[in-house]
């Protein structure tokens, strides 16, 4: 091998694992999910760059609808004969299980490439453990599983050699997040050692068993009881072989790069008396520790299960060393009710079958990438050294319910001396991961050097905060988990130090590098007292720089990274400065180096104004400061906030016992009220003498922090000196007031809706009714008039027209504060819904943005009203949404129907005039159900005071007699894509369903994978080059029906149309869909012109507006209407402000100029179709008869 | 036949009517349509290193937005993307132009730093550009520089081009100098190739509804051609560069004026974009037309007749004229 092909690298586990799944594979069928879709994307991206693999051909990479559809496309190109593979995790696995039955029972080698993942319980979670592989145990694949970066790219290829000998099919398994996004240094396996593990006659073998019409074969046949059992038994042998032909494997594998694995690997004292076994990056972490407890003495070890299917007793046996006493077996899974969790039965019976004594345990740790540590470890092996070691227990939490948990010491340092360990607090935005990603790649360039980073992220997708832990030295990086004592903290943003104990991880004489808008000799005063006690305590050096001022000046935004970045190069000492500096310099240019100079240059000015404005503090003696971290949340706030919400946001969620969660997932709404996030520094203010209120804000506010309300002259008494307040411009409210009122620590800074404000001061170019101002003057001035502003009524429902932009302003929004990005397109439309029917709303809402700005904790936007009513939501799944939502809608009716029965049976009890009135109200409009709530409480009082089993029914399902709302909720991604067939299913029953597509045609909460939405000549990823086929046409698709109300609606472009839409979807008593046109981060645009952009899409005709309500065709008239107006700017005018469709002029030219003529085409003609429909006579749509 | 050919920069070109940059000439599409039209040359739409820092830094600015700052997406775009730089783009175009034309296409570059400057001109002429045309343009809106220092920085520019790549420049120069035919020697000397008069500048109205400046560039007129019309006659044969004429040109009268003048080439925009490439044709017939009924045989025998390096006194020739416009101004009646 040569000294070059040996080469070490740095990455992380996905990239290490796509690139040998690339190269051994010809076709890949996939779908996006977290934390496998950057495997996927790597491989699309190679595909398109045209990069071979080692036969030199091209693979295909091909996006399907859903992880279900991948896993036939999968099964379909195996039997066709191709090499295949696919990327997936969690529900995505569950997804494919069908076909991982029928791919293993036909002995087709594959391997399936899995970021392992936790499933949706009680929760959904992204990240990190092995529920999912464990859940499709039972396929008959093999399963192999990695500890390490290095691990996941050396076993992919060690399961694709396996594969194509033993013809047994193979899950390869890597733990999600903490080694799939860890990047490590790792060494690449060379083409040619990647080549010569691949046997050729064995894909020969693969493609001759392909179906083929030149020698026909029957395959995927139909069983009787007489033949199924006998054949399912055949496959024994091959099974039987496999444990072998693994290890075959991993010795060529050994012969050829030096590497050399086991089946069971041990690590540890050469006699233990205690053992841990478990599988994963836990190992690592198991084994790390048993090393440094065995080079104490300790008599302990650890055995990694590399290959846990087929699960091999033999090889297990022999690799438990005879002198082992004890046993415990991590289980990074939950099975709840079973003996144990999966490892721990393998281990036991494979013990029991041989007749070995040993004493085994069982527990479960690291469940949702909870940080697995070497405490944590050491915890496990003193409690097999107990005389009674617990069984089933946990570790890592505190479980005080069912006292499963284990003790342990969270900052037990195993690490070596050599390693330096350090963090950086930064902002989702200031670039801090991208430049840390950077600095590992620096630190480990030189070989012998290695290096590691880890990146946690908060759940916002605005302000979000993230914590860097890299690691650096001149061994490999071997410590899976969070780091606890770091020598260098960097904190890159000055506020976290007011919430977060930053300094908590800093080890005494640690270096603390602080960006502060304050100078060198000031800064100190502005320190909370904790964090002043931290730097004298453990004797830090301080170092302070204005980088947030210096990438101002320097005109590169928000973006501090290449200034911080070099300030820890030139404070650190990891290098030599002037080396340091040439090689960050390098790295710029080779990021920025095709674009121009300018960015460059900035960036080069950047790194030498870095090392010009960074000053070392002297540290007083003593702490001065007077105030300290600000409180999570207000010492006022509930219970339930205070002692969960408020540890969570304050980064003590870890501690969290087991007895203050929910034990069924169900959380109070609207705690994003408490969490005051103050994520901008520029915030809306409302100017009231040139307001025409409008509320043309208000309603494309998407964080819900313009509030208005009206009220007496009288209502101003006690307020503060600076509280706005104007006369109101409404015709019928002589002597009221208007108050528009910006929540500031709420508000993103978004300027949405100064985009917006159709005033334009006469006298200020430029100057609108609502602007963006500095937050900092006016915040405590404001907290008092938010304060005021709370204590003034509401406006009353039933006094507030809800048919105009103008009215809604006044409705109390029940979604509020949420985390999407700053800007959102999708949060205004759900706003609005909660706005309109917010009190007897029920939401089913598809996994996607909408989940996790809706439902993500720490803290959810949906709240109840003053009158305690509000939005029910609820998350099922990403594919079955449609379905879930239906649900609700059968078991609402079925129990309203009940309610009406046995009302109806008793008139002679409660009065039949009220029973009547309720049977026969109307519940339409604001005043209907304001006056159908007054009988209900009427009947309710009356039913309270009766104790026969009829009333006291009646009483439990008394709310049903108010008509319910629902809502199914979701993105393209659901709507199109995923969840296509159960969207098209319930919308072909006839039942009252309101679906809401918020469209912003692309999967955007997986990072901007194609969807069947993505529009024509659209760069996504799956579609680099261009998507070159049309979108999706959902709303005539719907309309072909003939009785579901359809509307295709964009708040930026005519909001009175939105509302007319909402309002007819909500009241039309069958199926609705509304597609709300949603302005996205993804589509590359300034957020604060999406709605301006909103409005171009429906002005070039690209996103014409319209309804098809059957009612109207019920009354013999046309039932659709266009509204929006012919084309009048040209589609270019609208997309290429947006870089979405902007980049193929650079990545293709022509082939950009080519696409977007089709797509005017195919703009124009839709627009035609449209009106041609728009004036056809209203018999000419399919009849919509009278139910009877 | 009448023969139509003439020289620029040193490229031979079958007839002197050139498409100047233009929208017409962004893309691949629109070039060749200029080619079949008749163009003798193409001029493509210059290439200002201010837009394409502007553009790769708003391009940047949005492609980084929101990138690494949640664990779902570590980006929004497919990861090559990212790569990409506005020069690029344009470059692709003009090397696959170049490729599938048989006239010349000719590069525009406005830089506005040294290196950019240089830099754009080597991957011009890698892309394979007949010459590069330097569109000097740059308001001097500090008032405390004189013409002298501005017109060094200029001259220094063409230097350097110069010394960085070995095609064919023109420059493509503005009317508003002290001595303009001294500023033409200099570039000159300097190592222009040829000179192209005069280049029209962006000045913005003000919208009265928003009091904001409304940048917008009206087309030229028939009437604009005065001014190049005179420095061309002016500099003829005298500076040992060829002439390009533009401004002004609707009809073949317009082309014939130039040519009288001293003009090798003569370049149209406003003409084209008001009756589309096809106009080309109708400038070419008319020119021939021309020649022809003037019993001339070819555009060498018609360039340069009117030149001032022909008449003895040029000097005296424009004052003269000056004089009798001023004399002349309402004797008929006017």
């Amino acid at each position: 091998m040569t000294g070059a092909a040996m080469a070490t690298e740095t990455m992380d586990g996905n990239t290490a694992v796509a690139h040998i799944a690339y190269r051994v594979n010809e076709v890949c069928c996939i779908y996006p999910i977290t934390p496998s879709s950057p495997m996927a994307e790597l491989a699309d991206e190679w595909s398109s760059k045209g990069i071979r693999n080692i036969w030199g051909g091209i693979p295909v990479v091909q996006e399907m609808q859903s992880e279900g559809g991948a896993a036939g496309a999968v099964h379909g190109s195996l039997q066709s004969g191709a090499l295949t593979t696919t990327f997936t995790a969690s529900q995505g696995l569950l997804l494919m299980l069908p076909n991982m039955f029928k791919i293993a029972g036909e002995l087709t080698p594959a391997v399936f490439h899995v970021a392992a993942r936790s499933i949706a319980t009680q929760a959904l979670s992204i990240f990190g453990d092995h529920q999912d592989i464990m859940a499709v145990r039972a396929a008959g694949f093999g399963m192999i599983g990695a500890a390490s970066v290095q691990e996941a790219h050396d076993l992919a290829l060690i399961a694709q050699a396996a594969t194509l000998k033993s013809r047994v099919p193979f899950i390869h398994f890597m733990d999600g997040f903490r080694t799939s996004h860890e990047v490590n240094t790792l060494t690449l396996v060379p083409d040619e050692a990647i080549r010569a593990m691949i046997d050729d006659d064995l894909v020969r073998a693969h493609r001759l068993r392909a179906l083929s019409p030149e020698h026909p074969v029957v395959r995927g046949t139909a069983h009787n009881p007489d033949t199924y059992f006998q054949a399912r038994e055949t496959t024994n042998p091959y099974y039987a072989a496999t444990p072998e032909i693994v290890q075959t494997a991993m010795d060529r594998f050994a012969e050829l790069t030096g590497r050399a694995y086991r089946l069971f690997r041990y690590e540890g004292h050469d006699a233990p008396e205690r053992l841990v076994i478990s599988m994963g990056s836990g190992a690592e972490v198991a084994r790390e520790t048993a090393r440094w407890m065995a080079a104490k003495g300790d008599k302990v070890g650890a055995l990694q299960v590399v290959l846990y299917r087929p699960f091999s007793t033999a090889d297990f046996l022999a690799a438990v060393p005879d002198s082992v006493k004890s046993i415990a077996v991590l289980d990074r899974t939950k099975e709840p009710g079973g003996t144990g969790e999966p490892l721990y039965q393998d281990v036991v019976t494979a013990l029991a079958a041989a007749g070995r004594a040993v004493r085994v345990i069982g527990g479960r740790y690291g469940l949702s990438s909870k940080d697995f540590r070497p405490g944590m470890v050491k915890a496990v092996f003193d409690e097999l050294a107990a005389d009674k070691p617990k069984n089933n227990f946990t570790v890592g939490i505190d479980d005080d319910v069912f006292g499963t948990s284990l003790d342990f010491d969270p900052d037990l340092d195993i690490e070596p001396e050599g390693t330096t360990r350090a963090l950086f607090y930064g902002l989702g935005a200031d670039g801090t991961v991208g430049a840390n990603k950077n600095s590992v790649k620096i630190l480990a360039e030189e070989q012998g050097r290695y290096a590691q980073g880890y990146f946690v992220y908060d759940s916002h997708k605005s302000g979000a905060e993230t914590i860097s832990h890299l690691r650096f030295g001149g061994a490999p990086i071997q410590a899976p988990y969070l780091i606890r004592q770091a020598s260098f903290v960097a904190c890159h943003k000055f506020e976290f130090l007011e919430k977060l104990d930053v300094l908590g991880a800093a080890a005494p004489g640690a270096t603390f590098l602080l960006n502060a808008p304050h100078p060198p000799d000031e800064v100190w005063d502005a320190l909370p007292r904790s964090v002043q006690a931290h730097i004298i305590d453990k004797k830090l050096k301080f170092l302070v720089i204005d980088a947030s001022g210096v990438a101002q000046e320097l005109g590169l935004g928000p973006r501090v990274n290449t200034i911080l970045q070099t300030c820890f190069f030139a404070i650190s000492g990891v290098l030599p400065r002037d080396e340091a500096i040439a090689r960050i310099k390098a790295s710029i240019e080779k990021s920025y180096g095709r674009k121009g100079g300018a960015i460059v240059r900035r960036n080069f000015a950047a790194v030498d104004a870095a090392l010009a404005q960074l000053h070392e503090v002297e540290v007083p003696k003593e702490v001065t400061a007077t105030s300290d971290l600000r409180p999570p949340v207000p010492a006022d706030a509930p219970d339930f906030v205070r002692r969960v919400t408020g540890e969570m946001l304050a980064g003590r969620g870890d501690a969290i016992p087991v007895s203050a969660m929910p034990p069924d997932g169900t959380f109070p709404p609207g705690t994003t009220s408490y969490e005051k996030r103050n994520i901008s520094d520029e915030v809306a203010a409302w100017d009231p003498d040139i307001c025409i209120q409008c509320g043309q804000c208000s309603i494309v506010c998407p964080h819900s922090v313009i509030r208005t309300k009206y009220y007496e002259e009288s209502g101003l008494e006690g307020a503060p000196d600076a509280f706005p307040s104007a006369p109101i411009n409404a015709r019928g409210f002589p002597g009221s007031r208007y108050t528009l009122q910006v929540y500031v620590e709420d508000c993103t800074g978004c300027a949405l809706c100064v985009e917006n404000c159709p005033v334009n001061s006469p006298t200020e170019p430029g100057r609108k009714a609502i602007n963006l101002v500095d937050k900092r003057p006016i915040l405590e001035t404001e907290r008092q008039n938010i304060a005021f502003f709370e204590t003034l009524p509401l406006p009353e429902r039933s006094r507030v027209n809800f048919a105009n932009v103008r009215g809604v302003q006044f409705l109390d929004p029940l979604f509020e504060f949420n985390g999407a990005c700053a800007g959102c397109g999708e949060t205004p439309y759900l706003k609005l819904l909660s706005q309109l029917f917010g009190d007897r709303l029920q939401i089913a809402n598809a996994t996607g943005c909408s989940s996790i700005y809706g439902g993500n904790l720490p803290t959810t936007p949906w709240r109840a009203g003053a009158d305690g009513r509000g939005p029910a939501w609820s998350n099922s799944l990403f594919e079955d949404n449609a379905e879930f939502g239906l649900g609700f809608r059968l078991a609402i009716d079925k129990q309203t129907e009940t309610a009406r029965s046995l009302l109806e049976g008793m008139a002679g009890e409660v009065g039949d005039e009220l029973v009547q009135a309720i049977l026969t109200a109307p519940q339409v409009t604001e005043s209907d159900f304001t006056a159908q709530r007054q009988r209900v409480a009427a009947l309710r009082t009356k039913l309270e005071e009766r104790t026969d089993e009829a009333s006291v029914t009646l009483l439990s399902l008394i709310d049903y007699l108010v008509r319910r709302s629902v809502w199914i909720v979701g993105g393209d991604g659901w709507a199109y894509d995923i969840g296509y067939g159960g969207v098209d299913h319930v919308l072909a029953q006839d039942r009252d369903v309101n679906l809401l597509v918020l469209d912003t045609e692309v999967y955007s909460n997986t990072g901007g994978q194609s969807s069947k939405a993505t529009p024509l000549g659209a760069s996504a990823k799956f579609a680099a080059a261009g998507k070159r086929v049309p979108r999706k046409d959902l709303a005539m698709q719907a309309i072909a029906y003939g009785y579901i109300y359809v509307a295709q609606i964009a708040m930026g472009a005519n909001p009175e149309q939105a509302l007319v839409a909402f309002r007819e979807a909500e009241a039309y008593p069958g199926p609705s869909l509304i597609l709300a046109y949603s302005h996205c981060i993804a589509h590359g645009i300034e957020m604060r012109d999406g709605m301006k952009q909103q409005a171009r899409a429906a002005a070039s005709g690209y996103w014409p507006l319209f309804r098809y309500d059957p009612t109207r065709r019920r009354r013999g008239e046309n039932p659709f209407r266009l509204d929006s107006p012919r084309p009048r700017l040209k589609l270019e005018d609208f997309a290429y402000r947006e870089l979405r469709f902007r980049v193929l002029t650079k990545l293709d030219p022509e082939g950009a100029a080519t696409m977007l003529r089709q797509a005017q085409a195919a703009a124009d003609e839709r627009y035609r179709n449209y009106e041609d429909l728009a004036g056809r006579d209203g018999s000419r749509f399919l009849p919509n008869w009278e139910q009877p | 036949v009448t023969d139509l050919a003439t020289d620029y920069l040193g490229l031979k070109l079958a007839h002197p009517v050139v498409a100047s940059a233009s929208p017409l000439a962004r893309q691949f599409d629109g070039i060749r349509r200029l080619e079949d039209a008749g163009a003798a040359a193409i001029v493509m739409p210059s290439i200002y290193e201010e837009e394409i820092e502007a553009e790769d830094a708003a391009f940047s600015s949005l492609m980084e937005h929101g990138t690494l700052a949640q664990p779902e997406a570590a980006g929004y775009f497919p990861g090559h993307s990212a790569e990409l730089g506005s020069l690029e783009g344009r470059v692709e175009t003009l090397h696959r132009a170049a490729a599938a034309c048989d006239v010349p296409v000719i590069a525009s570059l406005n830089g506005s730093t040294p290196t950019g400057w240089v830099e754009f001109a080597h991957q011009l002429e890698d892309a394979g550009a007949a010459a590069i045309e330097l569109n000097l343009y740059r308001v001097p809106t500090d008032p405390a520089r004189t013409g002298e220092e501005v017109e060094r920085d200029w001259l220094e520019t063409v230097r350097l081009v110069r010394n960085a790549v070995s095609l064919p420049l023109a420059v493509k120069l503005g009317p508003w100098l002290s001595s303009p035919g001294n500023f033409a020697t200099k570039l000159v000397e300097n190592g222009a190739n040829g000179l192209v008069m005069f280049n029209r500048f962006y000045e913005p109205d003000i919208d009265l509804q928003t009091l904001t400046p409304q940048p917008d560039l009206k087309l030229s007129r028939a009437y604009e051609i005065r001014q190049p019309l005179l420095w061309i006659a002016l500099l003829a044969r005298r500076i040992g560069a060829s002439l390009a004429a533009t401004s002004g040109v609707e009809t073949h009268e317009e082309v014939v004026k130039y040519l009288l003048c001293g003009a090798d080439v003569v370049m149209t925009t406003s003409s084209l974009l008001r009756h589309g490439p096809e106009h080309i044709a109708t400038l070419k017939s008319g020119l021939v037309d021309w020649i022809d009924q003037r019993g001339f045989d070819s555009v060498a025998d018609i360039r340069g007749r009117l030149a001032a390096a022909r008449l003895a006194h040029p000097e005296a020739y424009v004052r003269a004229q000056y004089v009798s416009i001023l004399t002349g101004y309402g004797q008929d009646g006017k």
